[in-house]
């Protein structure tokens, strides 16, 4: 548990980077810091664990006050994940992440070893750990910075805009990534970040900050939804907050079944038919025409994005997205189950607001 | 080149001093450039006093230095000391800058994760800046390393400075294949020293040619 009590930041050019902030996060659970730059958020982040003292107030982790620890020992104890990843260059990315039990006096070998097994953890192949950061993507590199900053088991993660230097497709792997890891290894996790949708995305509870280091909003990504504490809140979470709500909503929507065919059929297309693979997973959508014919990759209408069944935003997303209005419903191997439509899930949203599940 | 064999005994002596005369200061010129160049990399004070100092003592004529530092420390005309501390001064004016740029060169958010990952001061300098700085340190050793081999030779002004001796002794009998014989020996020497730098430098930092 980590506790801000009263804490202000003033630098020495008079800017108040944080004003008076109160804010417990609650042990093992990913707690995000979003706002815009200058918000305090980052400056907050890294009061924690020291790179940062503060002016006044006091910050306690697990009970005890940060500024009563010298600040290598304290740090040693709190994982540090930073936006390039901030890899050493010159050592191996095995070495890399054995950094901090090095620091902390275990022998070679042992601190090796648990590296192997943290490489594992996070997703990366053995053999990476004989090469050089330089040798890896950045999305590699990221992991690596993840696995540096879990190799001593520390109960504390601290994670500054980790992934904003990547791609998005990337982006939300490794979003995916931390939150298969978390659901392991329940860290109290703070995360600093600017994008909103990865702040909704990730944190049980969100912390917005306002410009001046004020701290907007402290809620859970629903709650921020449905009830902005005040304008600066609405217009950070976005106009289209109504659309995000559906998120959070896991709510039973129907599934119809729909016409396939395989690329080098012939046949009447009557109406809308899916075009799929040997293995059933989607590849692109006929539009009805008169008479027979040959399918094939050139009379492909390609788009939709696919919906894998958890969440109303990703079935309305399919739906809205399709050039049929039909949203592609597909299993864990990407395997065509069926369509599902734009009308059905409005009626999915209705009944569970009657049931009570969208937060008001 | 047939006066370096006829003369073998008497080349090697001379090739002896020049190596010693060349590399002792560098090496002496080295460690000391480490402290003041970190300090001037950490301080816009420290640089701004020793980046000009360095410059200015840079230009002094090496002639002038060798020949005033018997009459400063008070030593005997003949002792090697006369060579080696205008030649750890020169050392110093080129590798403070040099130390000074390689430690800046070392990216913020790796010593930024260094620091957050808790590293106290020392072992950081140690293990992760120097370490980092080190490709653009050894280009600066290597310049300065040549610059000395070439600058012993003044030292004959003063009865010391490997094959600088050569040089007096050729020009003044009139002695063409002596001054050759310096001259060859000068750039063989600087050739084989840089070389040998450069493939110090290899070994060392393995990591900078990762991933290009």
């Amino acid at each position: 548990m980590i506790e801000f009590r009263a804490v202000t930041k003033r630098f020495e050019d008079g800017t108040i980077a944080v004003d008076e902030l109160d804010l417990t996060v609650e042990a093992g659970t990913i707690t995000v810091f979003v706002g815009s730059s200058g918000c305090g958020k980052t400056t907050s982040l890294r009061m924690v664990n020291r790179m940062i003292d503060p002016t006044s107030g006091t910050i306690l982790v697990d009970g005890k006050d940060v500024l009563t620890v010298d600040p290598p020992t304290l740090r040693r104890g709190i994982g540090y994940v930073i936006q390039q990843a901030g890899l050493f260059p010159h050592r191996t990315v095995l070495d890399n992440v054995a950094t901090v039990p090095l620091l902390s006096g275990w022998d070679r070998r042992k601190a090796r070893t648990r590296a192997a097994e943290l490489l594992e953890i996070v997703g990366l192949d053995a053999n990476f750990g004989k090469r050089y950061p330089a040798q890896l993507s950045g999305g590699q590199q990221q992991r690596v910075g993840v696995a540096r900053a879990l190799a001593a088991d520390p109960p504390v993660l601290l994670m500054d805009e980790p992934f904003s230097a990547v791609d998005p497709v990337v982006r939300e792997d490794l979003q995916n990534e931390l939150l298969r890891l978390q659901a392991e290894l329940d860290k109290t996790i703070v995360f600093v970040t600017h994008d909103i949708d990865e702040a909704l995305k990730l944190g049980e509870r969100v912390a917005v900050f306002q410009t001046g280091g004020h701290l907007a909003q402290y809620a859970r990504p629903t709650e921020l939804l449905a009830a902005p504490a005040n304008d600066f809140v609405a217009s950070f979470v976005g106009r289209d907050r109504g659309y995000r709500t559906l998120t959070f909503l896991h709510a039973d929507v129907p599934v119809h079944p729909i016409d396939t065919a395989k690329l080098g059929q012939r046949i009447n297309v009557a109406d809308w038919t899916l075009v799929v693979d040997d293995e059933n997973r989607p590849k692109g959508w006929l539009s009805g025409v008169d008479g027979e014919i040959e399918v094939s990759e050139k009379n492909l209408i390609s788009g939709g994005s696919l919906y894998d069944g958890s969440t109303l935003r990703g079935a309305l997303d399919a739906a809205l997205s399709s050039p049929s209005a039909l949203g592609v419903m597909v299993d864990d191997s990407g395997a065509v189950m069926g369509v599902v439509r734009a009308d059905d899930v409005i009626r999915a949203l209705a009944k569970a607001r009657a049931a009570g599940e969208v937060p008001k | 080149m047939t006066w370096i064999f006829e003369n073998w005994e008497r080349f090697w002596e001379v090739t002896e001093v020049h190596l010693r005369l060349s590399f002792v200061p560098v090496l002496i010129g080295f460690v000391l450039s480490i402290p003041l160049g970190w300090l001037a990399s950490r301080s816009q004070t420290a640089r701004a006093i020793l980046f000009p100092l360095a410059n200015i003592l840079f230009t002094i004529p090496s002639i002038a230095l060798i020949v005033i530092t018997p009459v400063l420390l008070g030593v005997k005309i003949l002792d090697e000391i006369n060579v080696i501390v205008p030649l750890v001064i020169y050392t110093i004016a080129l590798m403070v800058r040099s130390v000074a740029d390689a430690l800046s060169s070392v990216p913020g958010h790796v010593t930024a994760a260094a620091n957050a990952m808790g590293f106290r001061p020392l072992r950081r300098f140690l293990t992760v800046d120097f370490p980092l700085a080190l490709p653009v340190t050894i280009a600066g050793l290597r310049v300065a390393t040549v610059s000395n081999i070439s600058m012993v030779s003044v030292g004959a002004l003063v009865g010391l400075g490997g094959y600088g001796q050569l040089f007096t002794e050729g020009y003044q009998t009139d002695h063409t294949e002596k001054v050759l014989a310096g001259l060859i020996g000068t750039v063989v020497l600087a050739v084989l020293a840089d070389g040998l730098l450069l493939l110090l430098g290899r070994v060392l930092t393995p990591w900078a040619r990762a991933g290009r």
